[in-house]
C-alpha cells in the first residue's frame, strides 16, 4: 500500500539550516538529527508502543539467542556452552526430532487444508446475498475463538476411548468397529485427532481477511470480465477474483503458517503433557517441557530459536512467493 | 451486491450452494451446542447410554454448582472471573490507547526510521509470540513484576497483529480531513483525539476483538507469572475444575464453567464483526 506523502514536515532542510561545513557523512547525520528533532511529536507518540515493543519482543529475541549458546538453570547465572545445545538438539535428542517430525506432519496437513477451507468457504459466503453472510460468517468463525481449554470438555467426551465416547458409540453402531477405540491414547490415531481439532478452528482471522477482500472486489471488474467473455464462476474466480485479494491471500498465509506451527494448547488438553509415547509431542511442547518442567533455560531457548528461524524462513518464503506483483 | 440466487427460475446451484454452507455451518456449531446442552444436564443424564444430544431434564444445577461448591474452597469461582475481566478490560483498553497512538505517526507522518519500525511489526507478525515465553518470563521475574496484575497486562499490549491493522486501516484513508484540522491550528495531538480516533472506530474495534479473544482465552500468563491462586484467571480455573486429562467426575460443572468462558467471546465478536469486515479489507501484505 503506498504511502501518501504526509503534509507535515516539509522534507527538504531549508538552505540556513543547512551545517555550514564539515564532512558529508558529519552533515548527514546532524541533518537525521534536525529531522529527528522536527519529528518529535511523532516520536513521542510513538514512544509507549516502542518501548514495550522492544521489551517483550525484541529484547526477547536478541536474549533467547544469546542464552541459547549458554546452560541456564536459573539459580545459577549462564555459563557459556558454545554450540553445544544446538548439537545435541539436532544430534542427540531423539525426542526433539520426533517433536520436529509431529510438528510438521501437522503443519502439511492442517496448513494448507485450513488455508484452502478458509479460502473456500469465505468465497462462498460471498457469493450469497448480505443479509443471510453474517450467520454462516458466525458458525465458521466462532470455532476459532473458542478456548483450547473450554473446548476440552466436548473433545475429551467426543473422543473418549470406552463406549460412551461419542464417536466410538456411533462407529460400532454403523458396524465400523467392533469394540472402542483408544482415540486419544493410541499413537496411531493422536496426531489424527489434533489435526481434525485444529482444522475445526482453523477459520479465524485468515477468514474474516479472505471474507473482506471478497466483499470488496470492485463491481466493474466482474462486468469488465463479462464483456471480455468469462462465462463460469470458476473463470471469474481465478481470473478476477484470486488478483484482486492477493494481498489478503499473503496476509491470511502469514497467519496460517504461524497457526499451523505453534500447535501446542489442542495436543496438551487432549492427550496430556508428555503425550502417550510423545506421540502428540510438538516443538512448543518440547519447549515447555525444558523451559518450565525442568527449567533448562538454555537448552529451551535454543528449541526457541529454532522455532522462530523455522516460521520466519517459511514466511519469507511464502513472501517471495506470492508477494511479488 | 452480486447474489448467487438470480431470477425467478429455480437455481439449482444456488440451492446447492446454501445447502453445503447450511450442513458444514451445524457441523461446525455441534461441539458448541452440545457443551451448552451438557451444561444443563443433570447428573442422571450426563452418563447415559446411548448418549444424547439434547437433555431431557434441563436444569442449572451445574451453574449453582460452579458457584456455590466451588466457593467453599480456598478461592471462589466469581474472583477467577473478577480477574479474567480486570485483566481482560485492561489489555483491550491500554492496547487500543497504545496502538492508536502508534499507528497515527506510523500510517500519516514522514519521519526518520518508520519505514524500519514498520518492516519490525511486519516481521513480528511472522513468528508466534509463544517463542518468546522464556526470556520474557525473565524480564518480569527480574524486574520483580512477579505476582502483579501488571505482570499479565504489560507483554500483551503492543501485539503486531492489532497495530499493523491499525496502520494499514489509517494509511488508506484521505489525507484532507487531517490537512484541514492542521490548517485551522490544531496540534497533533488534539487531531489524533478528535479527527483520527472517530475514524479509526472499525480499527479499534477490531483491535478489541482480536486482542479480547487472545487475552481472555490465554492460560498462559496467570500460570506463569503468578503464583497466587487468588490472582488466576478463568483458563486456569477451568483446568482446575476438570481434573487435568482424563478425569471426568465433574463433567457438568466443567461444561458450565466452559460455557461461561465462551460466550463473551462470541458476544464480543456479534459486537464488532461489520467493523471488523470494514478493517480487515485492508489487511493486505505486500513486499
Amino acid at each position: 500500500m503506498a504511502t501518501n506523502p504526509a503534509a507535515i514536515a516539509a522534507e527538504e532542510v531549508p538552505a540556513a539550516d543547512r551545517p555550514p561545513s564539515g564532512t558529508l557523512l558529519a552533515g548527514r547525520w546532524r541533518r537525521l538529527w534536525t529531522e529527528m528533532k522536527r519529528s518529535r511529536i511523532s516520536y513521542l507518540l510513538l514512544a509507549p508502543f516502542l518501548i514495550l515493543f522492544t521489551v517483550f519482543t525484541i529484547v526477547p529475541i536478541v536474549t533467547s539467542v544469546a542464552l541459547s549458546f549458554t546452560y541456564y538453570n536459573i539459580v545459577e547465572s549462564p555459563s557459556f556452552v558454545g554450540l553445544s545445545n544446538y548439537r545435541l538438539l539436532f544430534v542427540d535428542d531423539d525426542i526433539f526430532l520426533k517433536a520436529i517430525g509431529v510438528t510438521f506432519t501437522f503443519a502439511m496437513v492442517t496448513g494448507p487444508a485450513g488455508y484452502l477451507m478458509s479460502f473456500l468457504l469465505a468465497w462462498l459466503i460471498s457469493q450469497i446475498p448480505q443479509r443471510f453472510r453474517f450467520f454462516y460468517t458466525l458458525c465458521f468463525y466462532t470455532p476459532s475463538i473458542t478456548s483450547a481449554v473450554a473446548m476440552s470438555v466436548v473433545w475429551l467426551y467426543f473422543f473418549a476411548g470406552d463406549r460412551k465416547g461419542l464417536l466410538n458409540h456411533f462407529l460400532i453402531k454403523l458396524g465400523v468397529l467392533n469394540e472402542p477405540y483408544l482415540f486419544l491414547q493410541n499413537v496411531d490415531s493422536i496426531v489424527p485427532v489434533i489435526i481434525f481439532v485444529s482444522l475445526w478452528m482453523s477459520m479465524g482471522i485468515g477468514f474474516l481477511a479472505f471474507l473482506a477482500g471478497l466483499q470488496n472486489v470492485p463491481e466493474q471488474l466482474y462486468e469488465a470480465g463479462r464483456i471480455d467473455g468469462i462465462r463460469f464462476r470458476w473463470q471469474e474466480l481465478w481470473y478476477i477474483t484470486l488478483p484482486s485479494v492477493k494481498p489478503q491471500l499473503l496476509f491470511g498465509a502469514v497467519m496460517q503458517v504461524v497457526f499451523s506451527l505453534q500447535v501446542f494448547d489442542v495436543s496438551t488438553q487432549l492427550v496430556g503433557l508428555p503425550s502417550p509415547l510423545y506421540a502428540g509431542h510438538t516443538i512448543l511442547s518440547h519447549l515447555h517441557d525444558y523451559a518450565f518442567i525442568r527449567f533448562e533455560m538454555g537448552y529451551a531457548s535454543a528449541i526457541a530459536v529454532v522455532l522462530f528461524l523455522i516460521m520466519l524462513g517459511l514466511n519469507r518464503f511464502i513472501f517471495n512467493l506470492l508477494g511479488r506483483d | 451486491m452480486r447474489t448467487g440466487v438470480t431470477g425467478r427460475r429455480i437455481d439449482w446451484g444456488g440451492l446447492l450452494l446454501y445447502l453445503v454452507l447450511t450442513v458444514l455451518g451445524l457441523f461446525m456449531l455441534a461441539p458448541l451446542v452440545y457443551m451448552a446442552s451438557t451444561a444443563v444436564k443433570p447428573v442422571s443424564e450426563l452418563f447415559l447410554f446411548p448418549p444424547r444430544f439434547f437433555p431431557i431434564n434441563p436444569t442449572l444445577i451445574n451453574y449453582r454448582d460452579l458457584f456455590f461448591i466451588t466457593g467453599t474452597t480456598f478461592v471462589p469461582f466469581s474472583r477467577y472471573i473478577f480477574n479474567s475481566v480486570f485483566i481482560t478490560s485492561a489489555i483491550v483498553l491500554l492496547g487500543i490507547v497504545v496502538s492508536m497512538m502508534a499507528s497515527y505517526p506510523l500510517a500519516k507522518h514522514q519521519m526518520p526510521f518508520k519505514s524500519t519500525i514498520f518492516s519490525l511489526i511486519v516481521t513480528a507478525l511472522m513468528f508466534s509470540p509463544a517463542v518468546l515465553q522464556i526470556p520474557q518470563y525473565l524480564i518480569i521475574s527480574k524486574t520483580g513484576l512477579m505476582n502483579t496484575y501488571w505482570a499479565m497486562i504489560l507483554p500483551s499490549l503492543a501485539a503486531p497483529v492489532g497495530i499493523f491493522l491499525m496502520i494499514q486501516f489509517l494509511k488508506q484513508l484521505p489525507d484532507s480531513l487531517l490537512e484541514s484540522a492542521r490548517i485551522e491550528g490544531a496540534s497533533e495531538w488534539k487531531i489524533l483525539w478528535a479527527v483520527v480516533l472517530p475514524l479509526l472506530k472499525p480499527a479499534i474495534s477490531t483491535l478489541a476483538l482480536f486482542s479480547f479473544v487472545q487475552a481472555w482465552n490465554d492460560p498462559y500468563a496467570s500460570i506463569m507469572y503468578t503464583t497466587m491462586e487468588q490472582m488466576k484467571t478463568l483458563p486456569f480455573a477451568i483446568t482446575s475444575i476438570s481434573g487435568g486429562a482424563g478425569v471426568i467426575a465433574r463433567v457438568g460443572t466443567f461444561a458450565a464453567a466452559s460455557f461461561l468462558m465462551i460466550v463473551p467471546t462470541i458476544a464480543v465478536f456479534v459486537l464488532t464483526q461489520r467493523m471488523v469486515l470494514q478493517t480487515m479489507a485492508h489487511s493486505g501484505l505486500k513486499e
